[in-house]
């Protein structure tokens, strides 16, 4: 028996950070903020409140479909997704059935210099639900719902199950996340929620020349791309020793759902029978289908045409400053590294100072906690100039300055000499004075040590 | 004398301009009345008796500030219901005033905010009277399956008032308020206003703001006036009807000066009032069919052209409406389970769960092609066939309801009561049409029988103009219920 392929794909949430909810005039920034404070009658489904929709949300879901090259449907609609939830106060989630914003995409990305492409299947925009708490309530078990996070703008990614690894998987993750970060229209922080990432797995089993597949599996509660690949590697294993001992194959209505436990470091059954459950889709008839004329599409690529990828930035820093491949991912990694580069780049060229300069700098300074956050690009850059100008006397010319100021010094050398060390700092001073800070002070201690011996 | 719970809108306000009555005693004998019959009429679940009484004295501080008639008549001009009583149906929100659409589950429901329409009311001035009954959920035409209890006909007791709005329909038509306020989906203004013998206007979907109104098929709900005169229809439609920004499918269509426009002279002259065939049923009540033909007869001599025209069987409206508005239900009453406020489902009853279940089933994966769909495919055949009728005439006339007012409990054991009462409203209704309804005449038993005249898309202007000509001919409004 052996494994011939392994098959993932994804459904990612990610939540958009619009001011308002999606459909109220509520705030969206929900994390950390004081129970059920940023809810109404719309997020709290009271009876006769209606939706409108948030068109920042939908240009951003509109933003995100095009850097995943998806085409732009000129006719979309919302739709009505029931099912029963103490977190869903209507009894239906408003979703994207069969005409999402976005549909048919693909995005790149590379693993060890490789390009590797993946489709996307669509885009969609809807609703989040509220947020159940279970806890104890003067010693009494009880579950308390918290509508925050009701009615905010959820963007729904799904891939075709074309991964074959859970490294790719991951690497896709982190691509997307750098992308909607781009985009300036998500945090996507997983830690905290806003980004959630539900892999299915299953596997293609050769068996005396016979090709077998596993039932597929939705993995849920993953919070860490970390946590992707380990629990995706966790259930390629577990669903290779399972079909080894019990032989079961794929079949309508045998996927399962399976729970990702971060402290077992495993995943444990949830639910059978999913395709079994009916949310009896319907086209919602609070909200208007929405037809985008040729001048709408125009603006949104418009829109986002003005927006730079990181693909286009790594490649132009490459291309014209010169970087290496790996240098450039590490400063395209996030939008405001690349660009601080790119500003320094600009103000260095009048000081004479290379990119390549700049780049070992920001690197080394990115790994200790990103000093350069404190400084403005023209306080980095003259700092680089310093330390450069620094460097720019060698020893000998150092050493001849070091005997004037020594020479027009006679009392403190003596002071010196008496025992008062102390005064050395005060002859580097003198020594940097005439040296203009062209001379290192590490060098400048030493020969003035020497000298005074 | 007149007592002042008798008058229309337009009459209580030039009594008020001209000094002759306070807004305390327009309210005071609304009460009165109340207290006096509506032990038997029923048409009111919950009183605003007190809230009413104190914003009736603002109103009149505010006019007690103004020096002549002048003044107090350019007050009118901001605020056309000033001091005007207003019942409203049960299924708006109306904010720390008891919301229960009639049903059991919403019995103790407060809500934390008004209706897009209840704020209209207000900031024009009008004071809420109370909340009228309807069946629940507005699931039904003869308000017999309130869950709480059923509003009598104010022309015969023993008669049912039509539904849902019943309960608005009969607080006008016994003069228990000036006015009231309703919402149909298909039906639900025109028919009690017809069984009720008093003016009912539906107007075209989108046109009046559906937002804080009480959910039922969200596609097709309009609110609306019902009113004892065609011209307060029309100025209560001036203040309700625009687009609102928390309704999303309200139209932005400007909104023309309707109490206004029924001013102009000749205004039917050489207009074409079209009569389809298909609406003079078989088996339709003799005297309500011989009512009509009077009023298209009416109209004819007062200049109006009237043609023959053929429209689809309104049978086929009954299955899209059924499919449609069950669908709708099913999930707009999915939020009623106790968990944040009300009570838990097991208090609803036979009718709305019979909904729930039908359109459960009619949306799950499977059927939805099959049911859901194909009415919607069937809805747009039904806008179209209303579409090249307008091509043809202006307005279309015919019966509002087959018969006058059924008697208390015709609605036993008949689950489709209501959809077949309706079936000459529901047509109009799933193609979002303006309609109104207004009395025809009287049966031999001395009930009301109505007609309703429907136009295109937001020819309300146009309805209105046509339906006061013939109001001020027929003058059937002028009728009084014995109470």
């Amino acid at each position: 028996m052996k494994l011939k392929r392994i098959l993932i794909g994804l459904e990612i949430h990610i939540e958009l950070k619009t001011k308002s909810k999606m459909f109220c005039g509520c705030s969206a920034v929900h994390f950390e903020k004081i129970p059920n404070s940023q809810t109404c009658p719309v997020c709290l489904g009271l009876p006769g409140a209606l939706p409108v929709p948030n068109f920042k949300a939908i240009e951003s879901v509109i933003l995100i479909g095009q850097a995943l090259n998806c085409e732009i449907l000129k006719e979309s609609k919302f739709d009505r997704k029931n099912y029963f939830y103490p977190d869903l106060p209507k009894g239906y989630q408003i979703s994207q059935y069969d005409q999402p914003f976005c549909l048919n995409g693909w995005l790149e990305y590379k693993i060890q210099g490789t390009n590797y492409r993946a489709k996307i299947r669509r885009v969609h925009l809807e609703e989040d639900t509220g947020k159940l708490v279970h806890t104890q309530v003067k010693g009494k078990s009880c579950s308390l719902i918290d509508f925050n996070r009701s009615g905010c703008p959820l963007v729904e990614i799904v891939t075709e199950p074309e991964f074959d690894s859970s490294l790719a998987a991951k690497t896709f993750l982190e691509k997307l996340q750098k992308i909607v970060r781009y985009l300036e229209v998500a945090d996507a922080d997983m830690e905290k929620g806003q980004m959630r990432c539900e892999p299915t797995v299953n596997l293609e089993i050769e068996d005396g020349g016979k090709n077998y597949f596993t039932p597929l599996v939705e993995i849920k509660n993953i919070n860490s791309f970390r946590f992707v690949q380990k629990a995706i590697d966790f259930e390629v294993e577990r669903q290779f020793k399972d079909f080894e001992e019990k032989r079961i194959e794929k079949m309508p209505g045998n996927k399962t759902t399976r729970g990702w436990s971060e402290k077992k470091l495993e995943t444990g059954l949830q639910r059978t029978k999913e395709e079994a459950s009916d949310y009896r889709y319907f086209p919602e008839p609070d909200i208007p289908p929405i037809f985008w004329s040729d001048k709408q599409i125009t603006n949104f690529k418009e829109l986002f045409k003005k927006i730079v990828l990181p693909d286009k930035l790594e490649s132009r820093f490459i291309s014209l400053y010169g970087l290496r491949p790996e240098q450039a991912e590490i400063l395209c990694r996030d939008k405001e590294t690349a660009f601080y580069f790119e500003k320094c780049v600009e103000l260095g060229k009048i000081k004479k100072i290379t990119s390549l300069d700049i780049v070992n700098k920001l690197i080394n300074q990115s790994k200790k906690a990103k000093q350069f956050a404190d400084l403005s690009p023209k306080e980095f850059i003259e700092k680089i100039g310093e330390s450069q100008k620094l460097f720019s006397l060698n020893k000998e010319e150092i050493s001849l300055i070091a005997d004037r100021v020594l020479k027009e010094n006679q009392k403190i050398q003596d002071e010196y000499r008496k025992g008062k060390t102390q005064v050395l700092g005060f002859l580097i001073g003198l020594v940097q004075k005439e040296a203009k800070g062209k001379a290192d002070p590490r060098i400048v201690q030493k020969i003035l040590a020497e000298k005074l011996a | 004398m007149t007592k002042f719970n008798e008058l229309t809108i337009s009459d209580a306000q030039k009594k008020i301009i001209k000094g002759e009555i306070s807004c305390r005693e327009l309210v005071l004998d609304c009460l009165a009345k109340i207290k006096q019959t509506d032990e038997k009429v029923k048409a009111f679940v919950t009183l605003n008796s007190e809230k009413a009484l104190s914003l009736a004295d603002e109103e009149d501080k505010r006019l007690a500030f103004l020096k002549d008639t002048k003044q107090i008549g350019n007050l009118f001009r901001d605020y056309p219901l000033l001091g005007i009583p207003v019942a409203v149906k049960d299924n708006f929100s109306t904010k720390g005033l008891l919301t229960t659409a009639s049903a059991k589950v919403l019995e103790n429901y407060k809500p934390v905010f008004d209706a897009s329409v209840v704020k209209k009311i207000n900031d024009a001035g009008g004071i809420i009277l109370g909340k009228t009954n309807m069946d629940a959920w507005a699931h039904g035409s003869s308000t017999e399956s309130s869950d709480f209890f059923t509003t009598r006909n104010p022309w015969n007791l023993e008669r049912l008032a039509g539904g849902s709005s019943g309960g608005s329909a009969a607080a006008v038509a016994a003069d228990l308020t000036i006015a009231a306020i309703g919402s149909e989906t298909a039906g639900s203004i025109r028919q009690p206003a017809c069984w009720c013998g008093v003016v009912g206007m539906k107007p075209t979907y989108g046109r009046v703001s559906r937002y804080g109104v009480i959910a039922m098929a969200s596609s097709t709900d309009s609110p609306g006036p019902i009113t004892k005169s065609v011209s307060d229809a029309a100025l209560m439609l001036g203040v309700i009807a625009g687009k609102d920004e928390a309704d999303a499918t309200s139209s932005p269509t400007s909104v023309p000066d309707y109490l206004t426009c029924l001013g102009e002279e000749n205004k039917i002259k050489g207009i074409k009032i079209g009569v389809a065939k298909q609406y003079f049923l078989k088996g339709i009540d003799s005297e309500v069919e011989k009512n009509a033909y009077q009023a298209i007869k009416i109209l004819e001599k007062a200049g109006a052209q009237i043609k023959e025209i053929s429209l689809l069987d309104p049978k086929y409206a009954v299955a899209v409406y059924t499919v449609i508005q069950r669908s709708e239900v099913s999930s707009n009453l999915g939020r009623y389970d106790g968990i944040r406020f009300g009570h838990d489902r097991s208090y609803f009853k036979d009718e709305a769960k019979r909904r729930i279940m039908f359109g459960t089933y009619s949306l799950s994966a499977g059927y939805y092609d099959q049911y859901y769909k194909k009415a919607q495919k069937v809805r747009t055949l039904i806008g179209q066939d209303f579409e090249k009728a307008f091509k043809e005439v202006d307005l279309i006339i015919g019966p509002t309801s087959p018969c006058p007012a059924l008697g208390i409990g015709a609605t036993k054991e008949a689950s489709m009561f209501g959809e077949m009462q309706d079936i000459l409203l529901e047509a109009s209704s799933v193609a979002g049409l303006p309609a109104i309804s207004l009395p025809s005449g009287f049966s031999s038993e001395g009930l009301p029988t109505g007609i309703q005249i429907i136009g295109p898309s937001f020819s309300e202007e146009q309805i209105f103009k046509t339906a006061f000509i013939y109001e001020k001919i027929a003058r059937w409004h002028e009728r009084k219920p014995k109470l």
